[in-house]
């Protein structure tokens, strides 16, 4: 390890932008000329469009536009598309409706945009925007799965029948029920994934130029894949042709998942600035971007799990209905099956799994991947099952998932995975070891004098990650392969910059990126930049999601690397000489190893575009780019370990200890990684005591404000205890497996369990709020009095 | 937001005539909740009144029994102030308690007064500390100033120039904030006069807004400890519920904040 | 339309603006200042804190008319001239910071309340004391962590210009 390279506990290098306001966010930006759009959305959660008055709009003071759904499809904008295809049991494709970007006919959520207006003002538009008149039906809403399901529902797109998108399986359901007749003991749960709405920090922007001399387009967009976002403009959505788009996502604030779709607004802005001419900026408000931003989770599940007299699992049994809102977004329909169902054995050896997921429309806002997409949800149905069972069987937590850990790898699950590498029992010791988990009960004791409850809670978790190798995921339905691509430019003098297909919105690339770079080419940090985020810089890229740019993005500057690396060495051994296989490269020396012949590396990158001494047949110059394709998933793992204090006067939860210990294979840089853990914790932490995205029955969004929806506070935390094990990955180059995700993954679990531990009741849901828990408190008997009896 | 005009008082009779010679204006004080109901579009003003600069509504002084603060101080100004400190230190805690950090550098007594958000936490402490609402042509009692949800006394065009509080022998205050809005769910000043009367104020949990607790009054005038609370219990039936908290659950809210106020006298609890 | 004039980073500006101009729109958009951030618009999330005549306050919750007269710093104004505050190092060094749009905001926080408590600082009280700025990035442990390491610096700069 040097001293910035793998490893090194680096201070970022983009820091100093932020910590000084320069950063440059879409909003940010402006063009000459520049004109603001403002939205007309739907009051109501489904009704039929009568007709758009927009006379009084177009009159109004500096307005130069209003532009409706019927201009669109005339102009020939295409629908928004899901990219992925999921079949039912019986064979049957998924059931999707039309989404236009702008609603002619029917909406079918709050929020959903019918027509946009284009002003000289941001003030202009809103005005204007306010005064475009609507004749709606009212047509009845449903909010929730159930309700949707049920018979006679509101009928919400003619393309799916009763509402329901696909009826999936994996698995074999008599195997299955054969293996639960010889069950010992069978523990049922019934549980609820809360929706949330991702809430990151910086609203959605997007700013279109059109230029009408060169028939191009621009567009800044709030994006953790621009590249995704052009292709698909173009592709499908017919706004611009590719080679004629450059899309442009800048410094981004946070994603979370919620920032990988192509939404609405963004092809109209681009529409919209070829249309009137005019560079056309929106930028969301929070409100919008609670109405309109892809919202995540939202399952029911029922499930069971069936144990022989050894407390050694036999098989599990999951029944899940995931709520897809009105339409289906990008990823939406891979979320509750390949990213769910396939991470349901968690770190146990099962020997058989099935799993039925029915994904239903409702006319709520469309609901995709949100940090973890899938895999909080899987992980929540394991965990709380294994507290349960635990609980039921009268053994110890930790012991009972001792009983079933996975310790041989590779581990085949019944479900798909292959586990490459872990070890289990290594982090769960260091959780419990960390949180000194055997000195509970004399806290709990304590804690009881001063009354007040404690409680306790593990998960251990598993994820899939690196996604992902695009053969498999076609087979299972993708429609793009999730390969990631490198370029790395050394330039004459030796300084070098790379570009990537990943993109950094917080992750801090710019540093771990150059972190690798600096290891393997002796350059240091500051030598380094790092491209990203444009199409016309980059030449393509799957993006940023799934804790995916370390393990496959830097995987593939790696393999770049090793094609600078070849060319250098080959060009230093005939400038210097010696044999190719002599050469090594550090500290910013190209030498002959065990001689004291060498170059600068400096000297060597110049040699190469001088080309006056080259080998015979070389080109000139030193770039290479390389595209990685991952063999496998990758898969972190850890224990999360939370202890909660409990007011039974209140039911107010006040969580006293949280330690995390992840494997996440190696690490490039500690001080980043811990941060990724944190905010995963801390959104992990808000959905199980905080958030929850509320819908009423007419369709309604409760829940449209911070006002409303509770964003989790530095008050409402605690500090974390982070610690790793590592289990190299053997799936990449690097060993990476990811760490982006695993905190909100692994976090909920812990939290819940902790709290019903505390209280004597398994029946409480996410988020558990005050009034819940002194509920269940309530219901179980509890209270100070009894507890202490 | 919708356009307005914005006009600066330097008087609080100019502040009046700029009011009435608007057709809806409003006074603007601190706007924390003025400017984002605003910005919302959920009102409308052609003019605000921009009471900020007023400097008869600044100030804060002690005589003899009463404390009177103007009602242009700042949240944080009245938290902040050794004379409210050393004559009601509860009251001081409560202040500083509002919002956070930032809103209590903008916002002022007499806007959250005026303004009678059932939320808000100053009215529980005009209640339990029998204040009385200075206006710029009358006095009005705390009981008789807070009528309704976002309903005061007050007159078309009236300003709140300033509070005067009861300096009480002790008194306390407890809240358990909305996990949201972080606004009380529930708040409870309790206030123990040297007359030997009990004050208790509520905030957050009434369907009419904040409300005195009479029935813990009387409990507490005998026995001013949370002993004294054991067995009363308040009507779910007079409580607000939303999907934060329901009225049963603010009921229960209420009693506990009480017996917390009573154990923190001379302070000020926060729970969230 | 409102004619407003304020010092903006020690810099005096006056312009023309309409009588609805929130202070954050006047910042952002007609002196060009984009440091400061609008992430809600319920005065709830802090990105958008500047000092207003030496107090945090939220801009977006500040009418620019409201402002005529003052004074104001951004986070465009807080570093001397290449020599960044205390705190604006610590946040880098402390990795308290990710997608960097709650930043200018959280800084702006972290350093009005390191100045209101002289005494010092305990965890809980930045804690507390941070109710009004959200960061969904980090989890706030490693913002409290460089506020508490900056107050700790200042207070020892203090106590050195004191000796």
């Amino acid at each position: 390890m040097t001293v910035e390279g793998i490893g090194a506990r680096v201070a970022r290098k983009e820091d100093k932008r932020f910590i000084t306001g320069k950063g440059r966010y879409v909003d940010d930006m402006a063009v000459p000329g520049m004109k603001h759009a403002a939205f007309v959305r739907s009051p109501h959660a489904h009704a039929r469009i009568g007709s758009i008055n927009a006379e009084a709009a177009k009159g109004m003071p500096g307005v130069i536009a209003v532009l409706t759904g019927g201009e669109m499809a005339a102009d020939g904008i295409g629908n928004l598309i899901c990219g992925w295809m999921i079949h039912s049991k019986d064979g049957s494709p998924m059931n999707m409706g039309a989404w236009p970007a702008l609603a002619s006919e029917t909406v079918r959520f709050v929020g959903q945009a019918v027509a946009v207006v284009i002003a000289d003002t941001k003030g202009q538009a809103r005005d204007a925007a306010d005064a475009v008149e609507v004749a709606w039906e009212e047509l009845p809403a449903v909010s929730d799965v159930t309700s949707a399901l049920a018979e006679g529902a509101p009928q919400i797109h003619p393309e799916a029948a009763g509402n329901l998108i696909y009826d999936w399986e994996i698995g074999s359901k008599p195997e299955v029920d054969a293996a639960f007749q010889g069950a010992a003991h069978v523990c049922r749960i019934e549980l609820t994934n809360n929706r949330l709405v991702p809430n990151a920090m910086e609203p959605r922007a997007a700013l279109a130029q059109y230029d009408a001399a060169d028939d191009h387009f621009t567009l800044w967009t709030t994006s953790q894949n621009p590249h995704t976002a052009r292709l698909v403009l173009s592709a499908f959505y017919n706004v611009a042709p590719e080679h004629k788009l450059r899309v442009i996502a800048p410094d981004v604030g946070g994603g979370f998942g919620s920032k990988i779709y192509i939404y609405p607004e963004e092809i109209v802005c681009l529409w919209a600035s070829k249309k009137t001419g005019e560079p056309v900026k929106w930028t969301g408000d929070r409100s919008e971007a609670f109405l309109t931003d892809a919202h995540g989770r939202d399952h029911v599940t029922v499930a069971e799990m069936a144990f022989d007299a050894n407390n050694k699992i036999l098989g599990f049994k999951i029944d899940t209905i995931a709520n897809f809102g009105a339409y289906m977004s990008l990823f939406s329909s891979a979320v509750p099956t390949y990213l769910y169902a396939t991470l349901l054995s968690g770190q146990y050896d099962i020997p058989l799994i099935h799993c039925n997921v029915r994904a239903v429309y409702t006319t709520t806002a469309p609901v995709d991947a949100y940090r973890g997409a899938g895999r909080p949800e899987a992980t929540y149905v394991v965990e709380r099952m294994m507290e349960t069972a635990a609980r039921e069987l009268g053994v110890s937590p930790a012991e009972l998932r001792r009983t079933n850990f996975i310790r041989e790898f590779p581990h085949q699950t019944p479900v798909i995975m292959m586990y490459d590498a872990g070890d289990y029992d290594a982090s769960l010791n260091a959780a419990l070891a960390a949180s000194d988990y055997d000195g509970f009960g004399a806290r709990k004791a304590e804690a009881e004098r001063r009354g007040k409850l404690r409680g306790i809670g593990i998960s251990c978790y598993i994820e899939a990650c690196g996604i992902a190798p695009s053969k498999a995921v076609g087979s299972l339905g993708a429609g793009v392969g999730l390969w990631e691509s490198a370029e790395v430019r050394v330039n004459p003098v030796g300084t070098i910059e790379v570009l990537t297909g990943s993109h950094s919105h917080g992750q801090g690339h710019e540093t771990t990126f150059a972190q690798l770079v600096a290891s393997r080419l002796g350059v240091p940090l500051d030598n380094i930049s790092i491209v990203h985020g444009d199409t016309d810089k980059v030449q393509f890229g799957m993006g940023t999601y799934g804790s995916r740019s370390g393990a496959v993005g830097m995987s593939a500057i790696s393999k770049a690397i090793d094609k600078v690396e070849a060319k250098a060495k080959k060009l230093a051994a005939h400038l210097l000489e010696a044999s190719e296989g002599d050469i090594e490269i550090a500290d910013g020396e190209v030498r002959v190893a065990g001689t004291d012949k060498k170059l600068g590396w400096h000297e060597v990158c110049l040699a190469a575009y001088t080309a006056h001494n080259l080998p015979d047949g070389m080109e000139p110059g030193l770039k290479e780019g390389a595209f990685y394709d991952p063999t496998n998933f990758t898969f972190p793992a850890g224990a999360y370990v939370c202890e909660v204090e409990i007011d039974p006067d209140t039911g107010h939860t006040d969580i006293v200890s949280f330690v995390a210990a992840d494997d996440f294979g190696r690490i490039i840089n500690p001080l980043i990684v811990e941060g990724q853990v944190h905010g995963g914790i801390a959104q992990g932490i808000g959905q199980a005591l905080l958030e929850g995205c509320v819908y009423d029955e007419g369709g309604q969004l409760i829940t449209a404000t911070f006002n409303d929806y509770a964003m989790p506070r530095a008050h409402d935390l605690p500090s974390f205890n982070v610690s790793t094990t590592e289990t190299i990955c053997p799936s990449n180059p690097l060993g990476i497996k990811g760490c982006g995700e695993a905190g909100a993954i692994g976090s909920p679990p812990a939290v819940m369990n902790a709290i019903t531990d505390a209280i004597g009741n398994n029946d409480l849901s996410m988020p558990a709020t005050p009034e819940k828990v002194w509920r269940a408190l309530r219901a179980a008997g509890g209270g100070m009095r009894e507890a202490a009896e | 937001m919708y356009p307005l005009s914005y006009r600066r008082a330097s008087s609080v009779d100019e502040a009046r005539r700029l009011f009435q010679e608007a057709s809806d204006a409003a006074y603007l004080a601190g706007g924390h909740t003025l400017l984002p109901t605003m910005k919302q579009r959920l009102a409308v003003h052609d003019v605000l009144v921009d009471l900020t600069r007023i400097e008869a509504m600044r100030g804060i002084s002690v005589s003899g029994d009463t404390l009177t603060i103007g009602g242009g101080m700042t949240h944080a100004e009245v938290s902040e102030s050794s004379e409210v400190k050393g004559a009601i230190s509860s009251l001081a805690a409560m202040v500083g308690s509002i919002g956070d950090a930032q809103v209590r550098h903008r916002g002022t007594i007499g806007g959250s007064i005026a303004n009678n958000d059932p939320a808000a936490d100053y009215p529980s402490a005009a209640l339990a500390l029998a204040a009385t609402i200075k206006t710029d042509s009358r006095e009005i009692a705390a009981d008789d100033f807070f009528t309704a949800l976002y309903e005061t006394a007050l007159e078309e065009g009236e300003i709140v120039t300033g509070v005067s509080f009861r300096i009480p022998e002790t008194a306390g205050y407890a809240k358990f904030r909305n996990p949201a809005s972080r606004y009380p769910m529930a708040g409870v000043f309790v206030a123990k006069h040297k007359d030997g009367s009990v004050r208790v104020g509520v905030t957050g949990a009434g369907m009419e807004g904040a409300f005195r607790w009479h029935e813990a009054e009387e409990a507490l005038a005998g026995n001013f400890s949370g002993e004294a609370l054991a067995g009363i219990s308040l009507d779910p039936g007079m409580m607000m519920g939303d999907i934060h908290g329901s009225p049963e659950y603010r009921a229960n809210l209420v009693a506990v904040m009480a017996g917390r106020a009573l154990a923190n006298l001379g302070s000020a609890e926060a729970i969230i | 339309m409102v004619t407003v004039t304020m010092t903006v980073n020690g810099r005096q500006v006056s312009k023309e603006v309409e009588d609805r101009r929130l202070l954050v729109d006047f910042l952002r958009e007609d002196l060009g200042l984009t440091g400061t951030h609008v992430g809600c618009d319920t005065s709830q999330c802090g990105a958008c804190v500047v000092h207003l005549d030496g107090k945090a306050v939220k801009s977006c919750t500040v009418l620019a008319a409201q402002a005529d007269g003052g004074s104001v710093k951004t986070i465009e104004g807080l570093a001397n001239g290449a020599d960044l505050h205390p705190l604006q190092a610590a946040f880098k060094e402390h990795h308290g910071l990710q997608c960097g749009f709650c930043t200018p905001g959280m800084i702006m926080s972290g350093v009005d309340l390191i100045e209101r408590h002289p005494d010092g600082l305990d965890e809980k009280t930045v804690r507390v004391e941070l109710e009004g700025n959200i960061c969904r990035c980090t989890g706030y442990h490693n913002i409290v962590k460089a506020i508490l390491a900056a107050a700790e610096e200042m207070r020892g700069g203090m106590r050195q210009a004191a000796e």
